[in-house]
């Protein structure tokens, strides 16, 4: 293959001009780094980068405005999670006295900080808003048992959302209207007599 | 036996080369921080105000990183070629005339009457660490490494020899010293120019221009970097080596940059002298002689700093482009401003 050569004018020959024109750009971005300091580059430790909305950090779990664990341990976050880096410790069917109707609770809930991909599943999946990927994206660790994150740690780091439809208790609310039997009926109707 | 002269050439010369190697370590820190300006970043600013502890950063990791040769190396070569990349750069600096007098001592450390002669020797022999070390890594890259820096180094001797020819025909000596000499005072066509050799006709710009290209090839510096091309050859002839031993590779270069630039300002740009104050004369005062070796040293930093600018600035050259510009254009050019500073001569006596 002949690879086309450009013809190439007298000022671009004696590549003077280029030099000139090489120098005018280095000494735009030197006078703009250098003496306006304007760095494109952020300081990090002392600037912080703002996280934009939708990004998607560490995954923590939250609790709702009543201070309700969310998670049910369902454990579809274990099942979904590509890397692995969930594992759920279901403690079985007996209840939290104080949020009597949910079915379950998870003993611990592990993420192994260094196997999560930030992928985002997890939170897909989950069928109570429990897990949410918040933005952290600086996570340290001394050791590797330090980068497994167990309940206690997810549960502080994730705080509390807000939740609009509070399924649980609204079952709850439900479950003791039906407790009332015989379920009150209307009294009988004029028109039923009157025929 | 002259026991001071012993004495007060050992002072110079321990104190030359401790500035020389201080110079190396903060010139590196300069590029690093001019670069990053350039690349609209700041640069390394943590060791120290200013990053200025980052030298001694980074010679603390160079001597404790660990230092492996690698099993196929062939090792006396491999051993010897960082030394010898290193030691021109400090065998020139004997001759280098950093300032005139400082009480009754002469500012260089031999004051050769065939300073520039053996200047350009010595620089020459700064590829052989090159090629060795090329050679001596016994692979493929760094022995391309070392083939290219061979064949550059001898285009770009030859016109960077012939180049300064003409200055020595105008000024009758080869000793620095003189050379200096001959450009005290101001231009007598033009008095608000100091008379340096650049300005005083064309031929001698001529003869700058192709010793400055010249330079930047003898010093594998971009946009002549061929033994090095990162992008290339990862790295040339430096890729199998390691700790201290690169770390001297990367110290023989800046080094020989330094030089480099001394030369430069030693040959075409007054060396010591600045024509206000009588800073142009041999020193009779301390004050004066301290302040000519400012003068020589910030003269030779403005280099410098040309030197790191240009280098991020340009992409490099091909090869073939190159060997071109050294041999079709910088060797013709140096040879007719040889025979042009002839005639000028014939016709000026």
């Amino acid at each position: 293959m002949t690879v086309p050569r450009p013809h190439l004018s007298f000022w671009e020959r004696l590549y003077v001009p280029t030099l000139l024109n090489g120098f005018k750009v280095t000494f735009r971005h030197f006078w703009r780094t250098a003496v306006l300091r304007r760095p494109v580059t952020l300081s990090y430790p002392e600037e912080k980068w703002v996280v934009p909305e939708g990004y998607r950090g560490a995954p923590y779990l939250v609790r709702d405005q009543d201070g309700r664990t969310k998670c049910v341990a369902c454990q579809l976050c274990e099942f979904i999670c590509p890397p692995k880096a969930i594992t759920v410790h279901p403690p079985g069917p007996e209840v939290d006295p104080a949020t009597g109707n949910v079915e379950k609770r998870p003993r611990d809930f592990e993420i192994d900080m260094l196997r999560c991909i930030f992928c985002g599943y997890c939170q897909e999946v989950c069928p109570e808003e429990a897990i949410f990927l918040m933005k952290d994206y600086a996570l340290v660790g001394q050791r590797r048992e330090d980068m497994v994150y167990h309940l206690d740690k997810l549960l502080a780091l994730g705080g509390v959302h807000l939740d609009p439809v509070q399924k649980w208790k609204h079952k709850a609310r439900e479950a003791a209207r039906q407790e009332t039997f015989p379920v009150p009926v209307p009294p009988p109707q004029e028109t039923h007599a009157a025929s | 036996m002259d026991w001071n002269f012993l004495f007060v050439s050992a002072v110079k010369i321990v104190v030359a080369f401790s500035v020389l190697m201080v110079l190396v370590a903060y010139v590196v820190l300069i590029e690093r921080r001019l670069c990053a300006a350039i690349q609209d970043r700041l640069g390394p600013n943590r060791a120290g105000p200013f990053g200025l502890l980052q030298p001694v950063a980074d010679a603390v990791k160079a001597f404790l990183k660990e230092d492996f040769t690698p099993a196929h190396v062939r090792r006396a070569y491999y051993w010897a070629a960082p030394a010898i990349v290193m030691f021109p750069a400090i065998l020139n600096l004997a001759v280098i005339p950093f300032g005139s007098r400082l009480g009754d001592q002469e500012m260089v450390i031999a004051d050769l009457n065939i300073g520039i002669v053996y200047a350009f020797g010595i620089a020459s022999l700064g590829v052989y660490g090159i090629v060795l070390a090329g050679y001596a890594a016994n692979s493929k890259y760094p022995l391309l490494g070392g083939l290219r820096s061979g064949a550059q180094m001898i285009s770009y001797e030859v016109s960077m020899g012939l180049a300064v020819i003409p200055l020595f025909m105008v000024v009758g000596s080869l000793n620095l010293g003189d050379v200096i000499a001959s450009q005290q005072g101001r231009l007598p066509w033009l008095p608000i120019l100091p008379n340096w050799a650049v300005f005083q006709n064309p031929m001698l710009l001529l003869s700058f221009v192709i010793f400055l290209g010249a330079s930047f090839a003898e010093t594998n510096r971009l946009p002549f970097d061929m033994p090095e091309c990162e992008q290339e050859l990862a790295g040339g002839y430096n890729v199998e080596y390691s700790s201290i031993r690169f770390a001297l590779f990367f110290m023989g270069e800046y080094a020989s940059m330094i030089l480099a630039s001394a030369i430069l300002t030693t040959l075409f740009f007054g060396g010591w002298t600045l024509p206000v104050f009588g800073l142009d004369r041999v020193a009779t005062a301390w004050w004066q002689g301290a302040a000519q070796i400012g003068i020589f040293l910030a003269k030779m930093m403005v280099f410098i700093l040309g030197f790191i600018w240009v280098r991020w600035m340009l992409p490099r050259f091909r090869y073939d482009q190159l060997m071109r510009l050294g041999w079709n254009r910088f060797l013709p050019l140096a040879l007719a401003n040889i025979a042009a500073t002839t005639v000028w001569l014939w016709i000026a006596s």
